[in-house]
């Protein structure tokens, strides 16, 4: 155990704790998206779903006891990916006080170089997100309970819909880099497998970006009313 | 571009040297060959392991012999210091063998065996080295591929999950184990990774970007060394029990050699000046197969593997200066040479012979390539009959390399080759023991006179690097030490402050000269002299003219060099110009013991003794001895002699008609 | 041909450096990058100044000495070849040529582009090895390693321990250098005893030395003379991870 927890001392292990806490908000992502794809099935379908996630696991546990099981889960893992995150980018920043003047890369990518970039907004993102749909602190007409309501309303704004779509690009880049990383830091990539788990990364990157962007954009074309 | 015999300067200063008035003892022990090594080995006087930590050894260099010498004797419990001018001792030259190394472990069960391998090196040697330490030799080679495999060097398998060997230089029997192209590399990577674990364990300390300078030799033995660091440019002494000098060869005397840039004789020449005998430093090795010159920036050449000669043809014009390119010179108007001198080996035919034979048509004008140095190696044939696919199989990381140095495509024109130096086989005298004149100064792999007589086999040196320094040093360096009664010495010893004085007032006067003339300039200036009238074919009035001329050529470096900068920082120029200087020295007995074999044996061809086909004539009546030269300040070098007796393997011509 | 150089130069450890730009017009297509270099020195020597101090040895693209980075590559522009190896043909007549040393806070300048990367012998040292004392090895033969398996092996102990791996990662990481041991020892029989020690050391190791973590750039891989493969590093986290998993401590 302790052997295990001394891994936590070496960036490789920050490294593997940012995978799997990469992971299950790679999961996160990837279900929520989903679940919010319902919204083109009309008001009845989303806000049901909604509130299956609220009494999801009732009558075993209570009322959204299982949303705050899940809802703690994700906060450990945005807390823990966070930390890791900081941890290994201060030792980075330390590890060359000097740099080049002349820079050209062969291999890295724009999403690579941008990691902490793209991690950054998306944390914003988050914030901005749940004061505006979950607290509805930051919504102009919050009725809890109608999420179809609330994201209707909220994206007729096109200014919060911008917020949106910029940070789903983000996102987009983020995952890009970060699932194809996660099969690499976790041992799973080769180079007989590589083309695999890129054609996999790009795959969710575009798919989630687009899935998670349509959105907004069919609410301002007036598409989901 | 012949090379005129030029016509001695007017007055020939007299080459002479005396006879030094000591017998040389190899301390061969008694007994049947098989049993010498053994014998000498239950004779040994043993340290205690519990002693063992008191005895502090200083070992330069950490190539195959300095880093495995350095780990065994660390595991062995001793305190070991090890020295390197890399930046790492994972840097040795070893590093850049690329064939492979020999050992007989008869696993194609084709007839090999312990006594083939020490028949076939001491043929291959001309007879010129010393039966005992041959057989010992062959006997250990067996036992360095079970220590190197055990440390995790990647061999090349088969499919079954055993060792593969090839046969190479020329050997009957496949008996040489690689690591593709690159099995210096991966022996040295095993030896260093063994070193690393010593000095992790505390029993070795590494001292890397550190050159040593000096020998202080106290009462009689060698008990330290004087080093400048590389970095920071501080001279200071090294004091122990034994010193062991793994130092590598001096090919870079020819300024042109296949040896990494930094490969240097100052080690083993101050050795020399403080009294350790020098043994044939003549015999000197020159490849075949080396990528010719392409302008006088030229800073080294690089080999390629001798097993093109496999595939490759060899030819020139026949007509001299022919101005046209190669694929347009019809096949009536090319001169196989090598077929035609010597129709059973071909383009086989052995280093020196190849080496000798390119260097006669380069000299009758048909050279070609730039400066006419350069001979093609033709593989449309092969290409024709096997394709280019079986080409490219065979060899095509080597012509991916040539083609990366000359921008030469060699699939479509024939490769330019042209012989380089590459091997020193004459270093310090050292006896069975492998210790030199000095007692307490021990010395291995390249660095001493060795195994390999008059000519080295291939796949022998990295064979003998090891068999020194993981099996024989650490034994013999203990037996030494149990018996020497050895008084405490400290860095006030007024030897140790009078060497390092000298040390500091060299460097100081290469500082002050404040020239015309960079280091380079009579680098170049020397190995041109050396290459013209010590390399492949010697004769009596080049190596006179040679001799007159070295003195004169130092003595102009000693005015007019230029070395910039201070001795306190990394000065790259400093480094050089020592080297430089002591390779004058050098060149000198170099060229004096060329002058007195006045016979042809392996490497060392005196014009004047050759067969009716050009191939070396010994004259063992008159030289079957080892030169070991001494230094003498007050006059010319004196020369002993080492008898060579062969009890086992008849004297005999080579002939590879 | 002609060219402009701006080549870092720093006088010592501590000393402040910067780009001084020097003209050459005395290059041929022909000579290696580092000879281009000698003939500058020469003429610098010459003209009474201070030569560029660079690391080089072998020439031949094989012990890892040479090391600076070339208009932002290092090695420079040419694929898994070394810069002693580089020839002047790949640059153009005019061209201008950045030169600057390894960039790392585990690797110091000592002088212009001369750096210390004895970090790298103290990574190794920390368990890059098979620890079998010499005369301890049992007959070669008694040891099977599959074909495949020494092949592997092989492609990761090809690794010269250059450091362009550590210059080209935009963290400073050490990880190919450091995975490329762990993969040769860790795939073959006899490394197994150690595996798991052997790869939490080095790390540890490596830790301690300040390189930066890596991100899985593959920078390093494309500057690796050597051409040595990521896959490298994905078998050094599995390593570790089973390590840790097993509670394996350095
Ligand atoms: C291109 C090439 C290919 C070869 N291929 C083969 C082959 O296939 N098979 C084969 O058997 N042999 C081969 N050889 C020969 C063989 O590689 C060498 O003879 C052998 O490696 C020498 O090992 P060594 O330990 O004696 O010296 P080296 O490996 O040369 O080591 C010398 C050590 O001494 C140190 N040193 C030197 N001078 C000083 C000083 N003044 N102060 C401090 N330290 C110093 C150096 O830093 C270095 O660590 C080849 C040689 C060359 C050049
Ligand atoms: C939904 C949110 C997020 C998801 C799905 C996610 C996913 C991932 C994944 C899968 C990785 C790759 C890990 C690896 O290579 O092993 C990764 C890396 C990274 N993440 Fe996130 N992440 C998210 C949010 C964040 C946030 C909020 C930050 C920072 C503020 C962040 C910063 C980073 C950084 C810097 C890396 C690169 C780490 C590295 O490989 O060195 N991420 N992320
Ligand atoms: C266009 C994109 C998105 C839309 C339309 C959207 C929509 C919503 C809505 C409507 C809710 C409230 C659900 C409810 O209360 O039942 C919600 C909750 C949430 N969203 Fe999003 N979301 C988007 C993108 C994201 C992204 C990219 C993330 C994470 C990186 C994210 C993280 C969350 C979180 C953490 C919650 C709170 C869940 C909870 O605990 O109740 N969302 N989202
Ligand atoms: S991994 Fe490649 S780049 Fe890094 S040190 Fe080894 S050879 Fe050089
Ligand atoms: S470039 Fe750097 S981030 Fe990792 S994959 Fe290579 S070490
Ligand atoms: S000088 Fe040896 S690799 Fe470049």
């Amino acid at each position: 155990m302790v052997g295990t927890l001394a891994l936590y001392h070496t960036s490789v292990g920050k490294k593997i704790l940012m995978a799997v806490t990469g992971l299950v908000l790679f999961g996160f992502v990837f279900l929520h998206m989903v679940g919010n794809l319902k919204i083109y099935f009309g008001r009845e379908e989303i806000n049901t779903y909604s509130e299956f996630l609220r009494v999801v696991g009732y009558p075993l546990v209570p009322h959204e006891y299982a949303l705050w099981a899940a809802r703690l889960v994700l906060l450990a893992c945005v807390a823990l990916h966070i930390w890791a995150a900081y941890e290994v980018s201060r030792q980075d920043l330390a590890a060359r006080p000097v740099g080049y003047a002349q820079r050209k890369y062969l291999a890295a990518t724009y999403a690579s170089r941008t990691m902490r970039w793209s991690g950054v907004i998306i944390g914003l993102f988050v914030v901005y997100h749940l004061l505006h749909y979950t607290t509805g602190t930051l919504h102009p007409r919050f009725v809890p309970g109608d999420v179809y309501g609330n994201m209707v309303i909220g994206f007729q704004n096109p200014l919060a819909s911008a917020v949106y779509i910029v940070a789903m690009i983000f996102l987009g880049l983020h995952l890009y880099h970060g699932v194809w990383s996660m099969a690499q830091t976790l041992g799973w990539r080769s180079r007989r497998s590589d083309r695999l788990w890129r054609g996999f990364a790009s795959l969710m990157a575009v798919g989630i970006t687009l899935g998670y962007i349509s959105i907004p954009i069919a609410v301002l074309l007036g598409l989901v009313r | 571009m012949a090379i005129e015999t030029p016509t001695p300067p007017a007055r020939v200063p007299p080459a002479e040297w005396e006879l030094a008035d000591v017998v040389l003892d190899a301390k061969i022990p008694s007994g049947p060959i098989e049993r010498k090594w053994e014998k000498a080995k239950f004779e040994m006087k043993l340290v205690s392991p519990a002693n063992r930590r008191r005895f502090t050894i200083l070992v330069v260099g950490s190539g195959l012999a300095g880093a495995s010498a350095a780990a065994t004797l660390g595991e062995m419990g001793y305190h070991v210091k090890c020295f390197c001018y890399q930046d790492s001792p994972r840097r040795a030259h070893s590093i850049a063998a690329q064939g492979g190394i020999n050992a007989a472990k008869n696993y194609r069960n084709d007839g090999d065996s312990v006594y083939r391998l020490f028949y076939d090196t001491i043929k291959g040697g001309d007879f010129r080295s010393r039966e005992a330490n041959v057989y010992r030799l062959a006997e250990l080679s067996v036992n360095i591929i079970d220590q190197c495999v055990a440390q995790g060097v990647p061999f090349a398998r088969e499919y079954g999950g055993l060792l593969d060997t090839r046969s190479f230089g020329g050997a009957l029997v496949s008996r040489t184990f690689y690591a593709r192209g690159q099995t210096g590399q991966q022996l040295l990577l095993g030896a260093y990774q063994a070193l690393c674990r010593q000095i992790q364990a505390g029993t070795v300390q590494m001292f890397p970007r550190t050159e040593m300078l000096d020998l202080i030799v106290i009462d009689g033995a060698a008990r330290g060394i004087v080093t400048r660091d590389l970095v920071t440019g501080e001279v200071r002494s090294h004091l122990g029990d034994a010193v062991v000098l793994c130092t590598g060869g001096y090919g870079n005397i020819f300024y042109l050699s296949t040896n990494a840039k930094g490969c240097n004789a100052t080690a083993i020449w101050r050795a020399h000046r403080r009294g350790a005998a020098f043994a044939n430093p003549c015999f000197t090795q020159i490849h075949p197969t080396c990528i010719p010159l392409s302008g006088d920036y030229q800073s080294k050449l690089t080999l390629m593997s001798e097993s093109l000669r496999n595939d490759g043809r060899v030819w020139v014009p026949k007509q001299p200066g022919d101005p046209r390119p190669p694929n347009e010179i019809p096949e009536a108007e090319r001169d196989y040479y090598l077929e035609r001198k010597y129709p059973t080996y071909g383009n086989l035919a052995p280093r020196d012979i190849a080496s000798r034979a390119a260097k006669q048509v380069c000299d009758e004008g048909r050279g070609v390539g730039p400066g006419g140095l350069g001979v093609y190696l033709d593989f449309s044939d092969a290409i024709k009959r096997l394709g280019v696919e079986r080409i490219r199989e065979r060899y095509g990381n080597l012509f991916d390399m040539y083609e990366r140095i000359t921008g030469e495509d060699p699939y479509k024109v024939p490769m330019r080759i042209y012989p380089a130096v590459h091997y020193t086989m004459g270093g310090l005298w050292v006896d069975y023991y492998l210790m030199s004149t000095i007692p307490g100064l021990f010395v291995g792999g390249e660095a001493n006179f060795s195994d390999h007589g008059a000519n080295r086999l291939g796949a022998s040196a990295l064979m003998q690097g090891l068999a020194d320094g993981y099996f024989i040093l650490p034994l013999t360096v203990g037996n030494y030490l149990a018996q020497a009664k050895l008084p405490k010495v400290d860095l006030d010893h007024p030897v140790v402050r009078a060497v390092e004085g000298e040390v500091q007032a060299r460097i100081k006067r290469l500082l002050e000269i404040n020239g015309r003339r960079t280091v380079d300039e009579f680098h170049r200036a020397l190995g041109r002299l050396m290459w013209d009238y010590c390399g492949m074919a010697r004769n009596e009035p080049g190596l006179r003219y040679a001799l007159a001329k070295i003195p004169e050529l130092r003595e102009e470096f000693w005015q007019d060099v230029r070395v910039p900068g201070s001795g306190a920082e990394l000065n790259q120029e400093l480094e050089k110009a020592g080297r430089v200087a002591d390779f004058f020295e050098l060149a000198e007995l170099l060229a004096l013991d060329a002058l007195h074999r006045d016979e042809s044996c392996g490497c060392h061809f005196r014009e004047e003794h050759q067969t009716e086909d050009g191939e070396a004539k010994r004259d063992d009546e008159r030289f079957a001895y080892v030169a070991a030269w001494f230094w003498n300040a007050a006059g010319p070098p004196r020369l002993a002699k080492e008898p060579l007796v062969f009890e086992y393997i008849p004297l005999a011509q080579r002939s590879y008609k | 041909m002609r060219l402009i150089l701006k080549i870092w130069r720093q006088p010592g450890p501590d000393a402040p450096g910067r780009f001084v730009t020097y003209e050459h017009n005395d290059v041929n297509p022909h000579m290696s990058f580092l000879e281009m270099l000698d003939v500058l020195n020469q003429q610098l020597i010459r003209k009474g100044e201070d030569p560029i101090a660079f690391d080089h040895d072998c020439r031949e693209g094989i012990c890892g000495m040479c090391s600076m980075v070339i208009n932002g590559v290092p090695h420079g522009p040419q694929r898994a070849t070394t810069t002693c190896q580089l020839h002047m043909r790949h640059f153009k007549d005019g061209d201008v040529i950045t030169i600057e040393p390894w960039r790392a806070r585990a690797f110091p300048v000592i002088k212009d582009l001369v750096v210390d990367r004895s970090a790298f012998d103290r990574i190794i040292a920390a368990g890059g090895y098979i620890s079998v004392n010499t005369g301890a090895a049992p007959e070669a033969a008694s040891i099977l390693v599959p074909k495949t398996d020494a092949d592997r092996a092989f492609d990761a102990a090809a690794c010269i321990g250059c450091g362009a791996c550590v210059a080209a990662c935009p963290n400073a990481s050490a990880m190919l250098f450091t995975a490329a041991k762990v993969a040769h020892l860790n795939s073959l029989p006899q490394g197994q005893p150690e595996r798991y020690q052997r790869v939490v050391r080095m790390v540890a190791q490596m830790e301690k030395e300040g390189f930066g973590h890596c991100t899985n750039h593959g920078e390093c891989e494309a500057a690796c003379p050597k051409e040595i493969s990521l896959d490298t590093i994905a078998q050094l986290n599995r390593d570790l991870l089973a390590a840790a998993l097993k509670g394996v401590r350095a």
